[in-house]
């Protein structure tokens, strides 16, 4: 099998104008969702409680948000997760309530909803561990289980919002620093820009259809950016190659070659990436959900943007055979073809 | 030129043999066990304690797989729950005679069941975090700044303690939040007292503050002391909380300092958030009292006779029992510091205290009148109280400063000085983060993690098999070597591993086939390109390994800038990430290479080499299919 059979070099560099409109105009609507609607953020970064719950049946989401708002802790949302028996509470931190007690005092309510009453029993899990845990109405029998909470401090969660933007940072001025001095200025400006834009996409995403953005994401989100950078280095190499090698073509076409040498083992191995992440996305559950999505949306812009927009902004950023051919000239080049007599 | 040196292939070969055997214990699962730990910090565990629970297992007629001392706890292993259930009950009435006070805590557990020789190899499984397991996760703060007040109010007293036995007049001594400051009538004695309290109290830095007319000195606590200062508090604190988790009997609690002055607490198996928290948060109390050695109480303590009027009895640490007086002479809060050490004339092992201001002053009173006497130190623990030591008083301590030496260990010393300091938190503490997961939601989230690694990698060596014959199937065995390696590595650190941690292992997965593609598709160019199979392999490895640097160093910079900064599951993520660069590099490029030279690199005249179709464009030819 061999799915790219191709001629000649392509183009891409002719569309370049075209396609960084397109990424310009992505960008903004990106910037604009941010700025407009926000990020659903988890309680990680803006503190709260989370409460999952589970049924023996599909839940009723309506009874279970009278019963919560009952006990007026403030603004809650109620939403399944995952399946239609599991719901997801979520409540803000609130200055006079007592954090601690929150989640005892939610599955309480939650319990008498369903007409039980909570008790703290022994009960031996299947793998053979004791526990002891609260439990509504009868062990086997429970109206309502507590799957999980968690309860998260307001200065927590502005410490890991600064750590996520130092992270960030650091990531950036990394990548920069080995791109200047592994290839030169111009495409380690070049390469940042577009991968930043493509985090910034995946950000709006987030913001447009207000997912929820939780350190996961973040996670995943920097672990495309050092991903995707990748994929603009393997193409700056070329680049650099061609430069060397073909002393006839301009810049322009220059990069046509490069890139046009490396479409297949772009979408080669960035298909094997999405391949995993879609059998996260899957297979992972209702956690992994949003990580596999923003890596998805991370993987298909990664390769829109190291092709398109990386090797276009080092075109207009000038990049010449100069910057990259420290040789002079007059010492040649033992594999170019077009060597012939110097004078 | 495509043959390896035999020792690469050594190399490989013992790359994957020690791959093998520190991934396998992970395949084992896990045994139902006995957990025994100690009740009380009195009561200290030692390898003696194994025969006893081998002995009660045998006269109940159990078999154990093993029974043998693991850190601070006795941990019997059997073949299913219901023995362990028995042997848990036949355990804890042989070494708890007593329901109503127990010495030990009889836990059931579990234990992983890979085989001895696996385990004397120290091939352990991963740890499974919280979200795997289940259990509960706390995130404390402790309050510094109240551990630097206390400190500051010790000083102070101190400071009273230490002008007075001078004679040195002052006119008044004030703390004003961590700052000391001191007035004097005339300068002589302001230089006198700061010349005297520089000497003694290293720990405050001293600058002539003149007040107006008045003469001002004022004291700093140190850069340096203040941070020694805190790191004590977290450390006392870390203590403490290990003595109380004991109690609850938890398999394997993690007790961690996170940052400068947070402390993680997690409880695998724990779902009882309340009782944790109840736990976590009880103080216990130490009291200094004076020992009753009238002949009444003598035969109070054989038990021949009543316990005197205004006494009562306890245990001494050891098992004596001694009648000690009611009336408390001092109080845990007077206590401000013990640490083991060594007496400075005898040279044997001792312990030092140190109380604060008024502490010494009552204890060099009671010590006038009491030489020649016994004096008893009690930790109350849930109510009970305990003989922690009970010293003889020699002559009259004053200053604060007290030794308890005399037929004393030193393992006996360092334990008697953490009791001491185990009786309270040297700082409070606030639960900032709580989160509890149910096991089954943690037997759920190993099963989808499972998954997605398994569908994902057999779904991208499907496909390398198909695009890439038998350089696919050679690149589809160097990404589960990958795996294998990672795994072991992971094993081999006991690393915690967790829902994110499992996200990483596919994402690095997912990435590191890329090297292959690159260096598959290198070899195809250089096919097409004209070049001889031997010659192909050859330049597409050499060619792709300048690449498959570079794009894995930007991917380990974001890596390792996610390690640096992120906490808690964003650091399980960064910490398998960043391993799974470093073992797909390994396995992409050296293992694979492996891989192809032993197949190919024998062969002298190769006319062709299996890596799919090489599609060449010709000016003439057409394309085929």
């Amino acid at each position: 099998m061999e799915f790219f059979r191709i001629r000649r070099d392509i183009p891409f560099m002719r569309h370049a104008l075209v396609l960084n409109v397109i990424s310009a105009v992505t960008f903004l609507a990106a910037v604009f969702f941010i700025a407009t609607r926000g990020l659903h953020l988890s309680i990680e970064f803006t503190g709260g409680t989370v409460i999952e719950v589970a049924y023996p049946q599909a839940a009723d989401i309506n009874k279970v948000r009278a019963a919560v708002e009952a006990l007026n802790f403030g603004e809650v949302q109620v939403q399944n997760f995952g399946t239609s028996r599991d719901v997801l509470v979520r409540l803000p931190v609130r200055g006079d309530v007592k954090q601690t007690e929150v989640v005892g005092r939610v599955f309480d309510a939650l319990c008498k909803a369903e007409g039980g009453s909570v008790s703290t029993q022994q009960v031996t899990t299947d793998k053979g561990e004791s526990a002891s845990r609260p439990v509504c109405g009868e062990v086997g029998k429970e109206p309502v289980h507590l799957q999980r909470s968690e309860f998260v401090g307001p200065s927590v969660g502005s410490e890991l919002a600064r750590d996520g933007a130092y992270a960030l940072l650091a990531t950036v001025a990394g990548i920069m620093l080995y791109l200047a001095f592994r290839f030169e200025w111009k495409f380690s400006v070049a390469g940042i820009v577009a991968n930043l834009h493509d985090v910034i996409i995946i950000i709006g995403f987030f913001a447009f259809f207000q997912w929820e953005f939780s350190l996961a994401v973040l996670a995943a989100v920097l672990a495309v950016l050092g991903y995707s950078v990748n994929e603009s280095v393997v193409i700056f190499d070329r680049v650099r190659e061609a430069f060397r090698k073909f002393r006839k073509l301009n810049s322009r076409e220059v990069i046509d070659h490069a890139i046009t040498s490396t479409i297949s083992r772009t979408i080669i191995t960035h298909g094997s990436t999405l391949m995993m992440v879609v059998s996260m996305y899957l297979f992972g559950g209702a956690t992994l959900h949003y990580f596999a999505l923003a890596l998805m949306i991370g993987i298909l812009f990664g390769i829109y943007s190291s092709v398109f927009v990386a090797a276009a902004i080092a075109m207009w950023l000038g990049v010449k055979r100069e910057d990259l051919v420290r040789q002079g000239p007059e010492k040649g080049d033992p594999d170019d073809p077009n060597a012939g007599a110097v004078v | 030129m495509n043959r390896y040196p035999w020792w690469k292939y050594a190399i490989l070969a013992i790359a994957l043999l020690v791959g093998l055997i520190y991934t396998l214990p992970n395949f084992f699962g896990e045994a139902p066990a006995v957990q025994v730990s100690s009740a009380k910090a009195t009561v200290k565990l030692d390898a003696s304690l194994v025969p006893r629970v081998e002995q009660a297992l045998t006269q109940a007629g159990v078999q154990a797989d093993f029974v043998q001392l693991e850190g601070t706890s006795v941990r019997a292993r059997f073949a299913d729950t219901d023995t362990q259930i028995k042997a848990r009950d036949a355990v804890d009435k042989a070494l708890n005679p007593d329901p109503n006070d127990r010495s030990y805590i009889v836990a059931l557990n579990l234990l992983s069941r890979s085989p001895q020789w696996l385990t004397s190899l120290h091939a352990l499984p991963m740890y499974l975090g919280l979200d795997l397991r289940g259990g509960v996760h706390f995130l404390m703060q402790v309050d510094m700044k109240a551990a630097l007040t206390k400190k500051a109010d010790a000083l102070t007293g101190d400071i009273r303690t230490l002008l007075r036995d001078k004679n040195l007049r002052h006119a008044g001594i004030t703390r004003d939040g961590n700052n000391v400051s001191i007035r004097f009538r005339d300068r002589e004695t302001l230089t006198a007292a700061r010349n005297l309290l520089s000497d003694q109290l290293p720990d405050l830095l001293w600058t002539d503050a003149p007040d107006g007319s008045d003469f001002r000195l004022a004291g700093v606590l140190k850069p340096e002391a203040a941070r020694r200062v805190q790191e004590t508090a977290v450390k006392q604190n870390i203590t403490t909380l290990h003595n109380r988790v004991n109690e609850l009997g938890v398999a394997e609690p993690v007790i961690q300092q996170q940052g400068l002055d947070r402390v993680v607490v997690q409880l695998p198996g724990v779902q009882d958030t309340a009782k944790a928290k109840d736990i976590i948060g009880r103080t216990a109390t130490l009291e200094v009292r004076l020992v009753d050695d009238s002949v009444e109480a003598a035969a109070g303590a054989a038990g021949t006779g009543p316990v005197p009027f205004g006494a009562e009895r306890y245990v001494e640490r050891g098992g004596a029992p001694l009648i000690v007086k009611r009336e408390v002479i001092l109080t845990g809060e007077n206590l401000t510091d013990a640490q083991a050490g060594f007496d400075s004339q005898t040279q044997e092992p001792a312990v030092h205290l140190t109380l604060d201001a008024k502490g010494a002053r009552i204890f060099r009173d009671v010590t006038r009148e009491n030489v020649g006497k016994r004096m008893a130190i009690l930790l109350f623990e849930k109510g009970k109280g305990e003989v922690v030591t009970a010293p003889v008083i020699r002559s009259e301590i004053g200053g604060g400063r007290v030794q308890i030496s005399g037929r004393m260990t030193t393992v006996e010393a360092s334990d008697t000085a953490l009791l001491l300091r185990a009786g309270s938190l040297a700082a409070p503490m606030e639960i900032i983060e709580e989160r509890t997961i149910g096991p089954s939601l943690g037997a759920d989230n190993i099963a989808k993690g499972f998954n997605s690694v398994v569908y994902g990698f057999a779904a991208i060596a499907l496909f390398m098999c198909l695009y890439y014959l038998l350089f696919g199937v050679f690149s589809s065995l160097a990404l589960a070597f990958n795996l294998l390696l990672l795994v072991a590595v992971l094993s081999m650190l006991q690393a915690t591993l967790t829902l994110p941690g499992i996200a990483a292992i596919a994402l690095a997965l997912g990435m590191a086939i890329d090297a292959n593609v690159l260096i598959n598709e290198r070899v195809r160019e250089e096919l097409r390109g004209g070049a001889s199979p031997q010659a192909a392999i050859h330049a597409g490895y050499e060619r792709a390994w300048a690449t498959i640097l570079d794009s894995n160093v930007t991917t380990l910079i974001a890596g390792v800038a996610l390690l640096a900064f992120g906490s808690g599951p964003v650091r399980g993520f960064a910490i398998v990430h960043c391993l799974g660069i470093l073992t797909s590099m390994f396995s992409a490029v050296v293992f694979s290479r492996g891989l192809v030279n032993l197949w190919y690199g024998r062969q002298k005249k190769l006319k062709s080499v299996s890596i799919g179709q090489v599609w060449k464009p010709g000016p003439d030819v057409p394309a085929q299919g």
